[in-house]
């Protein structure tokens, strides 16, 4: 089996490009700069751009205007940067344009700490849209991870018309692994679906019984509208309640009601188990090896890994939690996702071990909150 | 050439508004270069400005305040046949400031129209980035206390190679526009004009007064001569045509034994400009040459050139889940930086653990069996001790073998690099253990 050895970084860059993507544009920040340097070093032989944006509003600004003019765009950053791509992020939701945006984790608040993790950004993610509408966050454990939700991220955007973020963590972006190199393999790449040819286009028209419109590219032959105002199906600014409220339950429906079609998640059950542990990003590689232990000395406890992490599969966490007696949430922060995992399982315990200091989570605090939490 | 105006959405500004002159000016020069709807792009800002790519049968792009210069980047880029024509009232010239320098700094193929009219219309006439101080506007005093831009002046500055400063009922205007069009770069046309609804209801404005306005000012009417240069997407795919591709990642097939006693946690503890971050991939690289699973996770300051530098690196036959390290079983001390900053770690090792001790590098080393080696007395000069203490592992078949090392090194270095390095491993001097 051969293997190769790259950071988390590298493997999003290679995710990004095998999956079709040909424009980048990005501002420095550590711990997400390397993506950056990658697109560089990859994207101009193949004909694609990557250009490095005079802040992150331009970085994102340019995302967006390339991928209305038909090309699979990406950009990277972390906290302080998410935080400036806001008022984009609200564009890209609110007017279904297709989009990767990687949020490379880093202890918060503020300017924080550069070279330090956390997960601390997660309900930031869901939530740092004006308007509240739902997004999908994909959240990587590891190097391969990377890799392959990057391709996943490509294709959900491009299906849904939608931004995709992938929530990373400095400690899996700047940290090099060994990958079996068949595990770098992107799959299914999905393209941008056109709308169907017989009626006159309008940019934001579904199809009967479709909730996504199709998408003509800016600088086609057919003319194409694209406003960040509150439109209709012809893309002109509207103010008729009625057409307001079908667009914007079309837009929620398409993202929310989907979410059992896209919910990666990693379930190991252990047999004789009534505690499931349930966590993601880096902390989830802790909390595997935590129930391991403990189920190899005869305390078996199960394990969720949540790859999707927005939508929240409510379906795959019910399963899981199925005859579990307590449900101990571990995060690499002061509680977040807890708040979802309490809301879909009433009647459950739900404990939580949170840590914001810029260590990794060891599996030994997990067993120890396990035990005596 | 047919009129591209909407005729389904005529223009609905105040009457007498400069804006509604300028929409249908933007047509005619259209119509004079000939232009189909669908070879141009109207990106629109926020404002009574950013109306107008409502107004046009073209492609359309209306997003954020202060933005519009980002999208219209995006778009050239991805399509450089395209037309791309930005339209910002001086209010977005103020929030966007930033990408108003930087598109004058790169020069893609965009007209920037700043629909001047030194005020805020839309939200109620509040002072904007060219509202004169002695103006009455609906922002009380405040304006009084600030300085004004001149637009055309900043993006001269800033290296726009094409930069009008005009009037909105100058005669030729159209031509105007049509020339910043064609001109193959970027071009800004700062064009003056009168918000009946907000500005001139209370300060006297009228098209004679802006001539009177605009004599006070140095004329900018095309071209600047100092700023001609290449344009940025032109130039950009000419170098891309000439790069190479990245290569695939790397493969690398199992060819040794792994050495030492199955999963293995290593610390390499430095300081910065002493390469322990690339020992660490090697010593990865050396791993992956025998099959084993490895992980290289890095701690360092954000300065360069100073304070620690911190490798952490497994070797293991299984997967490897949480990759940290809280017990080392090898760990090597190069800088009292890195050893300051893993004191508790150190001070915990047990006999089972080995600990390669630079000479004159303290460590509080716990009970591990420590090996001194003294790289200054063998003439390897500090930013080479990593690789030496790698060398020093390998001899003693500590986590590797000088094979797997040797294999390592090969896959990373190249000519005379890879014959230095190997030939410090195999004349590095292993030391000799130091007493309990
Ligand atoms: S407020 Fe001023 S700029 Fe806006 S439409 Fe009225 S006159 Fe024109």
């Amino acid at each position: 089996m051969a293997l190769t050895l790259m950071e988390g970084n590298e493997a999003i860059a290679r995710g990004a490009v095998a999956a079709g993507c040909r424009f980048f544009a990005g501002y420095p920040i550590t711990p997400a700069t390397t993506i950056l340097n990658h697109m560089l070093a990859m994207l101009p032989p193949l004909g694609g751009v990557c250009v490095q944006g005079e802040d992150e509003i331009a970085s994102i600004g340019l995302c967006i205007g390339a991928s209305m003019a038909g090309m699979k765009a990406m950009t990277a950053t972390s906290g302080p940067g998410i935080s400036l791509y806001s008022e984009q992020i609200s564009f890209a939701v609110g007017s279904e344009i297709p989009l990767v945006i990687v949020d490379i984790q880093r202890l918060g608040p503020s300017t924080g700490s550069a070279t330090r993790g956390a997960d601390g950004d997660v309900q930031f993610l869901r939530w740092g849209n004006s308007g509240g509408m739902p997004v999908i966050v994909l959240a990587p454990i590891d190097v391969r991870d990377c890799f392959t939700l990057t391709v996943q991220a490509f294709n959900l955007a491009e299906r849904y018309r939608c931004p995709v973020f992938i929530a990373s963590n400095k400690e899996i972006a700047m940290t090099r692994e060994t990958v079996p190199i068949e595990g770098l393999n992107p799959g299914e790449v999905v393209e941008r679906r056109p709308p169907p040819a017989a009626q006159p286009f309008l940019p934001f028209e579904t199809a009967p019984g479709e909730a996504v419109p199709g998408f003509l590219p800016i600088g086609g032959k057919t003319l194409v509208r694209q406003t960040s105002s509150t439109h209709g199906p012809d893309g002109y600014i509207t103010t008729d309640p009625a057409v307001i409220t079908r667009t914007l339950a079309r837009m929620q429906a398409k993202i929310e009601s989907a979410v059992d079609r896209f919910t990666l998640v990693d379930h190991r059950p252990a047999a004789g188990a009534d505690t499931l542990l349930l966590a993601y990003g880096v902390s989830a590689r802790a909390a595997a090896e935590a129930a391991r232990r403990l189920t190899e000395t005869g305390r078996p406890v199960s394990v969720l890994i949540l790859k999707t992490l927005w939508p929240v599969p409510e379906a795959a966490i019910r399963r899981a939690a199925e005859g579990m007696r307590r449900v101990l949430v571990v995060e690499m922060n002061l509680g977040q996702y807890v708040h979802e995992i309490a809301r879909v399982l009433p009647g459950v315990r739900i404990d939580f071990y949170g840590q914001m200091d810029g260590r990794l989570i060891t599996p030994d605090t997990i067993t120890e909150a396990l035990i005596h939490g | 050439m047919d009129s591209l105006l909407n005729a389904t959405r005529p223009p609905v500004f105040c009457p007498g508004c400069s804006h509604e002159r300028i929409t249908h000016t933007l047509d005619q020069a259209f119509r004079a270069l000939g232009l189909s709807g669908a070879e141009i792009c109207m990106v629109s800002d926020i404002g009574c400005s950013g109306l107008f790519d409502t107004f046009f049968h073209t492609h359309a792009l209306h997003g954020l305040h202060g933005r519009a210069l980002t999208y219209a980047a995006g778009i050239k880029l991805a399509r450089p046949e395209l037309n791309v024509v930005v339209t910002m009232g001086d209010g977005g010239q103020g929030i966007g400031g930033a990408h108003l320098l930087a598109a004058c700094r790169r020069n893609l193929d965009l007209t920037l129209l700043v629909l001047n009219n030194f005020n805020f219309g839309m939200t109620g006439g509040q002072y904007s980035a060219t509202t004169p101080p002695e103006a009455q506007v609906g922002s009380g005093f405040l304006n009084r206390l600030e300085r004004p831009l001149d637009i055309a002046e900043i993006a001269r500055a800033a290296g726009a190679p094409y930069v009008v400063r005009c009037s909105a009922y100058r005669g030729d205007l159209s031509a105007v526009i049509a020339q910043a069009m064609a001109y193959k770069g970027f071009s800004v046309v700062d064009i003056w004009g009168i918000c009946p609804g907000r500005f001139s209801k209370r300060n006297r404005l009228t098209p004679k007064l802006i001539e009177e306005m605009l004599a006070r000012h140095p004329v900018m009417e095309g071209e600047i001569a100092e700023n001609r240069r290449p344009e940025y997407g032109a130039s950009y795919r000419e170098i891309a045509a000439g790069l190479r591709p990245v290569a695939a990642p790397e493969a690398i097939e199992p060819r040794f034994a792994p050495a030492g006693r199955g999963r293995e946690e290593v610390i390499l503890l430095g300081s910065a400009g002493q390469r322990i971050l690339t020992a660490g991939e090697l010593l990865c690289l050396a791993g992956a040459h025998a099959g084993l699973h490895t992980t290289q996770k890095n701690d360092y300051d954000i300065t360069v050139l100073r304070g620690p530098s911190i490798s952490e690196l497994i070797l293991s036959p299984e997967p490897i889940g949480f990759s940290g390290i809280a017990r080392p079983s090898v760990v090597v001390a190069l800088g009292p930086e890195g050893v300051a900053r893993r004191r508790k770690t150190c001070e915990g090792l047990t006999a089972e653990a080995v600990v390669i001790q630079a000479a004159g590098v303290d460590i509080p080393a716990g009970t591990a069996r420590t090996r001194r080696v003294d790289f200054k007395a063998q003439g390897i000069k500090p930013p080479d001790w990593a690789l030496a203490a790698l060398g020093v592992m390998a001899k003693l078949d500590v986590v590797m073998r000088p094979e797997m090392l040797e294999a390592a090194l090969a896959a990373r270095l190249k000519g005379e690099s890879l014959a230095g390095a190997l030939e410090l491993v195999r004349r590095v001097e292993t030391g000799a253990w130091v007493e309990a």
